[in-house]
C-alpha cells in the first residue's frame, strides 16, 4: 500500500471506529432508568 | 376494562435500551452496508470520498435518525398513528411509508434467498469456475426476456427458499417484538459481525488484497469538487441508515419512556458507518485478489450490488485458496444482514395494521405478512424477476422513500412547526442535547438535499427509459407503483379507525401524556384534567 493509502485508511478507521467508541463510551455513562425494577431500599 | 377486549392493551417493546440499539443497527446494516458502500466510496473519490461522507453523516443521517426516534417516541405509535396524533392530516404519510415497506419487502425477501443458495452454493463451488456470470442468469435465475411480457414460470431454485425466508421471517414477527425481533436481533447481530470480521481478516491474506486496499483509500481530492460526489454521499447515508420511511419511528416507539434517545442513536448511526468501512476493507481486499487474478486493475473489477454479490464474489470463491470459506462467510453475512433489516421493514407493516385495527400480534402478523409472501413470491420467484427487482428498487427509492422524507421534513418543520416540541422531547431525556443546529439541519439543509436528489432523479427517469425497460412495463411498475403508494396511502387513512384501534383506545399513552404534562390526546377518550386522565384510563 501507498503511504497516502495508509494514512487515509488510518483516518477513516479513527474517525469512524473512534467515532463509534465515543458513542458507546457516551451511552455507558448514562446507564438506563430501570422503571420496572423496585427502587433501591431507603434507609430510615 | 381495556383488558376485556381481544387486543393488548399494554403495547409492546423491547427489552432493554440495548436490545433497541442492536434491533436498530440490525435494522440499518443491510445489503447496502455490503454491497453498496465499498463501490459508492470507491467511485466517489476513495478515500477523499470520508470528508463528504462524514459531511452527510453528520449533518443529515443522525439529525434524520434523531427526527425519526423523536417522532416515534413522543407519538408512541406505528408509522400512521404517529403522525395521526401529531396532526389528523399528517396520516398519510405514515401509510406512504407503510406501503413503502410492503413494496421493498417483497423484493428484499428474494435477494436474501439467492443469498442463502449461494451460501450453499459456494461450499461446492456448484457454479463451475469460470463460469459464474452465466450460471448466475441462465442457470439460476433463469432470466427471461422481460419485453415479450410478465413470465408466470416458476423458478425452483428461486422460490423455494424464497418460500423458507418468508417462513423463517414470519415465525419471528409472530413471537413479537421482545420475544421474536430483539431475540432475533440479539442472535444475528454478534453473528454477523464475527463472520463479517473472519472474512475481512481471510481476505487481507489473499494475494493482492495490498493493491485493493491501495485503489481503495487511495484519495482523488478532485472528486471533492464534484456536486455529484456530493449528491451520492447524502444519497448513500440516507439510504443507509433506514430513516424517513417509517422504521425507526416504530423501533423508537417501542422503547421505554425514559430512554437517552440520541445517545443510542450515535452508538446506531456509528456502528452503521464502523460496518461499512469494514465491508470497504473486506470487499476490496477480496476484489484486489480478483484483479491480480484476472491479471487487471482493479478498477477493471470494482462494481457493486448484484453484480459484486453474485458475480464477482463467486469468481474470488472460485479461484481464492479457501474460497468456499470466504463464499460461506460473504453470503452468510448477506443473509444474515438482509434478514434483521427485511424484519425491521415488515414491523412497520405489522405494527400499524395492529395499531390500526386493534388486533393482536399473531393475528396481525398473518393477515399481513401471508399476503406480502405472496405477492413475493409471484413476482420474483419467476423469470422476469431480475427486471421487475430492478425497476421497482429504483423506483420506490427514488420516489417513495426520498419523496416521502422530503414531505415528511417540509411538513413537520414548515406546514406543523414541531421541529422545537421534537427537540424538547429528545432533550428531555437524552444525554446528547440538541439546540437549534438540529433543527437547522432538519429543517432546512435535509429538505434542500433531498429536494435536489429527488430533482435529479426525476429528470434522469424523465429523460431516457430506466434500464431500456419497455413503456409499458415501467408505467407499471415504476411510475404507477410509485404513485399507487401515494392513492393507496389516502384510502388507508379514510377507513375509520376502529373503537379498539390504538388511536381510540390507549391508556398507555394517556398515562405517558400526563406524565410528560403533554397535551392530552383528542383521541383516546381522556380529554380530562391531567391526573384525571390516568385514573380515567385505568378504570
Amino acid at each position: 500500500m501507498t503511504t497516502t493509502a495508509i494514512i487515509m485508511m488510518i483516518v477513516a478507521m479513527v474517525t469512524v471506529w473512534g467515532g463509534l467508541a465515543l458513542a458507546i463510551v457516551n451511552l455507558a455513562r448514562h446507564p438506563e432508568a430501570a422503571d420496572d425494577e423496585p427502587a433501591p431500599p431507603v434507609e430510615l | 376494562m381495556a383488558n376485556a377486549t381481544t387486543q393488548t392493551s399494554q403495547r409492546e417493546g423491547f427489552g432493554s435500551r440495548n436490545v433497541f440499539i442492536l434491533s436498530a443497527i440490525g435494522s440499518a446494516v443491510g445489503l447496502g452496508n455490503i454491497w453498496r458502500f465499498p463501490y459508492v466510496a470507491y467511485e466517489g473519490g476513495g478515500g477523499a470520498f470520508l470528508i463528504p461522507y462524514l459531511c452527510a453523516l453528520l449533518t443529515a443521517g443522525i439529525p434524520l435518525l434523531f427526527f425519526d426516534y423523536a417522532i416515534g417516541h413522543r407519538f408512541r405509535g406505528s408509522a400512521p398513528l404517529a403522525f395521526r396524533r401529531m396532526n389528523r392530516a399528517a396520516e398519510p404519510l405514515g401509510w406512504w411509508q407503510v406501503l413503502i415497506c410492503v413494496v421493498i419487502a417483497t423484493y428484499y425477501a428474494v435477494i436474501i434467498a439467492w443469498a442463502a443458495m449461494y451460501t450453499w452454493f459456494s461450499a461446492n463451488i456448484t457454479w463451475g469456475k469460470g463460469n459464474e456470470q452465466d450460471y448466475f442468469f441462465a442457470d439460476f435465475l433463469q432470466m427471461g426476456d422481460v419485453s415479450t411480457g410478465l413470465s408466470t414460470q416458476f423458478v425452483p431454485q428461486v422460490g423455494v427458499p424464497l418460500i423458507g425466508v418468508w417462513l423463517v421471517v414470519i415465525v419471528i414477527m409472530t413471537l413479537g417484538v421482545k420475544r421474536g425481533i430483539g431475540a432475533a436481533n440479539m442472535i444475528l447481530m454478534p453473528l454477523l459481525t464475527l463472520m463479517f470480521a473472519t472474512l475481512v481478516v481471510q481476505s487481507l491474506f489473499l494475494p493482492g488484497a495490498m493493491d485493493g486496499l491501495t485503489a481503495f483509500f487511495t484519495p482523488n481530492w478532485e472528486a471533492l469538487a464534484d456536486p455529484g460526489v456530493w449528491a451520492s454521499a447524502y444519497g448513500h447515508i440516507f439510504f443507509s441508515l433506514s430513516v424517513a420511511f417509517g422504521i425507526m419511528v416504530t423501533y423508537s416507539s417501542y422503547l421505554k419512556r425514559k430512554t437517552d434517545l440520541t445517545g443510542s442513536g450515535l452508538v446506531v448511526a456509528f456502528a452503521n458507518s464502523s460496518f461499512e468501512i469494514l465491508a470497504g476493507i473486506g470487499v476490496f481486499a477480496a476484489l484486489g485478489f480478483m484483479a491480480m487474478a484476472q491479471g487487471t486493475d482493479v478498477s477493471g473489477v470494482a462494481s457493486s450490488g448484484i453484480g459484486l454479490a453474485f458475480i464477482a464474489f463467486p469468481t474470488i470463491v472460485s479461484n481464492a485458496t479457501g474460497g468456499s470459506i470466504i463464499g460461506v462467510l460473504f453470503f452468510g453475512a448477506l443473509v444474515f444482514a438482509g434478514i434483521t433489516s427485511l424484519v425491521s421493514v415488515l414491523e412497520v407493516v405489522v405494527a400499524a395494521l395492529q395499531d390500526k385495527l386493534g388486533w393482536g400480534r399473531v393475528r396481525t402478523t398473518l393477515v399481513v405478512a401471508i399476503p406480502v409472501a405472496l405477492l413475493s413470491i409471484a413476482f420474483f420467484s419467476t423469470t422476469t424477476a431480475l427486471a421487475v427487482l430492478d425497476t421497482t428498487d429504483a423506483f420506490v427509492n427514488a420516489f417513495g422513500i426520498m419523496a416521502v422524507a422530503l414531505v415528511a421534513v417540509v411538513l413537520v418543520a414548515w406546514i406543523l412547526h414541531k421541529l422545537p416540541a421534537l427537540r424538547d422531547h429528545l432533550n428531555k431525556r437524552s444525554s446528547f442535547r440538541l439546540g437549534w443546529t438540529w433543527m437547522l439541519l432538519v429543517g432546512a439543509l435535509a429538505p434542500l438535499v433531498l429536494g435536489y436528489l429527488l430533482y435529479n432523479e426525476i429528470v434522469a427517469k424523465l429523460e431516457a427509459p430506466y434500464g431500456d425497460y419497455p413503456a409499458w412495463f415501467l408505467g407499471i411498475f415504476g411510475w404507477g407503483m410509485a404513485i399507487a403508494l401515494i392513492v393507496l396511502a389516502v384510502l388507508l387513512t379514510l377507513l375509520p379507525w376502529s373503537r379498539r384501534s390504538h388511536a381510540k383506545l390507549d391508556p398507555d399513552y394517556d398515562e405517558f401524556l400526563v406524565e410528560e404534562n403533554y397535551e392530552p390526546d383528542a383521541e383516546t377518550g381522556s380529554i380530562r384534567l391531567p391526573g384525571e386522565a390516568a385514573k380515567g384510563a385505568r378504570s
